[in-house]
């Protein structure tokens, strides 16, 4: 187990390596630079402004910098936003994101599961196939077409919720975003719920527990649920990689000022340092987080051996 | 799995033939899976929406233009004629059947662009999907049939892109490198996205190909003295192919609403094309004055996503009746 972690922990520093290095390459190998992007300044200051950020340098002593900074988690100042550095504004924008993927994911699990289960104990009755149906259409509603749609509705027409803003947490104005952002996870934890409950109610150990005379509320609880959530808990990692991905689309929809709203104004502007520090946030929590998932697998199932 | 039908020993086959009249009848696989398929009436209706919208979506553009003179990218010459509409109205507010799903800011017929963006989503996905299907049958085929050193450094630098955040990666390389043609945005797009969905592609063929690779007719092919790369081209992936096609079923979803995600952010399909994501785009931006420009687009793609996603299950379940859960 011990091994297994250790092995895990020092394969994320190459591969952190590796994302690092080729966002760096990209935006050194595209056309233009931050300074052709916007408005045009007199040469005499852009010189100065170069030699300010390090950028008149050769490639190789920048891209020493890159890595050095990266490794003290320290990457300098944005180039946009003037003389505020980048881990500043990461940890402005972190806690936006993170309350609000917290919120949604933790929306999904319950609303998830609860369905989930409710399914595949009344397999084939109509409470199964309506919730199906339900997680279908919550699959292939893209969260930028259900977002707007909400506002319209509960925003614009209703006037029952806030149609942009930011008032952190617990606040009117995170119900619409972490509605759109769960709506997709709700529906697929629900979908692996039923299945992998589905399977687990047909194995041995419940016969066992059956037969042992616990009640049915006790095997469900107690036995099954642990076993069913298995394929849930396999898809907290890559959930999470898409819960980024959501936020980017949700933040935009509502005007969040989240890391996903910074990270593709620092992309259209090339705002170098932000860019590669964003990244470089969101491999590493990335990776930790499927490492802690595999991790977690030993403690819900017992018969995962590393 | 369905290929354990050429597995059992003739005894088995035997007693099945006797249980069943249908496999007297002579039933292929295909059929028989044609069959169940045509049984699961929520893949039927998947089947019906999906070749509906993908021939109203080739057709319907030519047939508009045809029949009023409006295309896609046509802003109306009449200056009275540069509004939002609302569906089925004409300009003097009364009933007409010229804009069905009404027009956007300028003037343009809405039903055209949806239909125009529809050529697009589904080429992207299309073509995406086929260039997934390419990486990943080669790459997974290759380390199936090679197994040992080779084939756990192959999976290994499978497990280790499966946890980059690669729409991170995706997003940036699109931001930093637009084309310099709205056609060359396209082919980036078929590549980004081909590009980072053929991992689990390669996983499937990849199980498979271990479980085909030490039957007879592997053996005879290579006592015959075929070439490996022949073996695994002409004789492993063909037999492969069920799960493939299923897999590759659902991953044209997936990829329509990347692409449509991509667009959704100024990054993907870029004017005068359009695509339903960069339509539903351009919708939300009006949102609370001309709700329509959202609605239709978004309709539209979130009804075709429905009905891709159960034609695959469908799909799945009728050709891998075995892998199906009740």
């Amino acid at each position: 187990m011990l091994r297994f972690i250790i092995r895990r922990v020092v394969i994320i520093i190459p591969m952190l390596f590796i994302i690092v290095s080729l966002t760096w390459a990209l935006i050194r190998l595209a056309p233009g630079n931050f300074y052709t992007a916007d408005k045009k300044l007199a040469p005499a200051i852009e010189q100065n402004l170069r030699e300010k950020y390090g950028l008149n340098q050769p490639w190789y002593i920048q891209y020493r910098k890159v890595l050095w900074n990266m490794a003290r988690f320290d990457f300098g100042n944005s180039l946009k936003y003037e003389g505020q550095s980048v881990n500043r504004i990461l940890f402005r924008a972190l806690p936006v994101s993170a309350t609000l993927g917290l919120c949604a994911y933790l929306l999904a699990l319950l609303v998830g599961i609860t369905t989930g289960t409710l399914a595949a104990l009344k397999q084939n009755s109509w409470i199964d196939y309506a919730s199906m149906a339900l997680a279908m259409i919550g699959i292939s509603i893209p969260n930028f077409v259900l977002g707007p749609l909400l506002v319209l509705i509960f925003a614009l027409n209703l006037f029952w919720l806030p149609p942009a803003l930011w008032n952190g947490f617990p606040s009117k104005s995170l119900v619409l975003p972490a509605l759109t952002l769960s709506a997709i996870y709700i529906a697929y934890i629900a979908r692996l719920t039923r299945s992998g409950m589905l399977e687990v109610m047909r194995s041995d150990y419940i016969r066992t527990a059956r037969a042992k005379g616990l009640s049915e509320r006790a095997v469900v609880m107690r036995h099954a649920l642990r076993g069913g959530l298995l394929p849930v808990v396999s898809f907290s990692g890559p959930a999470l990689a898409f819960l980024i991905t959501g936020t980017v689309v949700v933040e935009r929809v509502f005007a969040l000022p989240g890391l996903g709203n910074y990270f593709i104004n620092a992309c259209f502007n090339r705002d170098e340092p932000l860019i590669i520090g964003i990244v470089a946030f969101i491999a590493v929590s990335v990776l930790a987080f499927n490492l802690l998932v595999d991790i977690s697998y030993g403690f819900i199932d017992p018969r995962i051996r590393y | 799995m369905h290929d354990d039908l050429s597995n059992q020993d003739p005894k088995a086959e035997d007693l099945r033939d006797v249980g069943s009249a249908e496999l007297i009848a002579g039933s292929s696989l295909g059929r028989d899976a044609w069959r169940r398929l045509l049984k699961n009436r929520l893949a039927v209706f998947g089947m019906v929406v999906v070749i509906t919208v993908t021939l109203a979506s080739l057709a319907g553009p030519s047939v508009i233009e045809r029949l009023t003179g409006q295309a896609y990218d046509v802003i109306p010459k009449d200056a009275r004629m540069i509004k939002s509409f609302p569906p089925f109205r004409s300009p003097d507010g009364g009933f007409s059947w010229s804009h069905p799903m009404g027009t956007d800011t300028v003037g343009r017929d809405i039903l055209a662009r949806v239909l125009s963006g529809g050529q697009i989503s589904l080429m992207v996905a299309l073509i995406a999907t086929l260039v997934s299907l390419l990486i990943g049958v080669s790459y997974g085929a290759t380390a199936g049939y090679l197994g040992g050193r080779i084939d756990d450094l192959m999976m290994r630098i499978v497990d280790v892109l499966y946890s980059l955040p690669y729409v991170i990666i995706v997003i940036v390389l699109l931001a930093l490198l637009p084309a310099k043609t709205p056609t060359g945005q396209l082919a980036q797009l078929f590549f980004a996205l081909g590009a980072v969905s053929w991992l689990t592609m390669a996983r499937i063929v990849r199980g498979q190909v271990m479980s085909l690779k030490n039957q007879e007719f592997i053996l005879a092919a290579r006592a015959t003295g075929v070439s490996t790369p022949k073996i695994i081209f002409r004789h492993l992936v063909p037999n492969a192919l069920g799960p493939v096609i299923v897999y590759a079923t659902l991953t044209v979803p997936t990829v329509m609403l990347s692409e449509a995600f991509l667009s959704f952010l100024g990054l993907g399909v870029r004017p005068p094309r359009v695509s339903w994501g960069s339509l539903a785009a351009e919708g939300a931006q009006s949102l609370a004055i001309y709700p329509w420009q959202l609605i239709f687009p978004g309709l539209t793609m979130a009804l075709m996503l429905f009905s891709l996603n159960f034609l695959g299950d469908g799909l799945r379940d009728a050709l891998d009746p075995q892998m199906r859960k009740e």
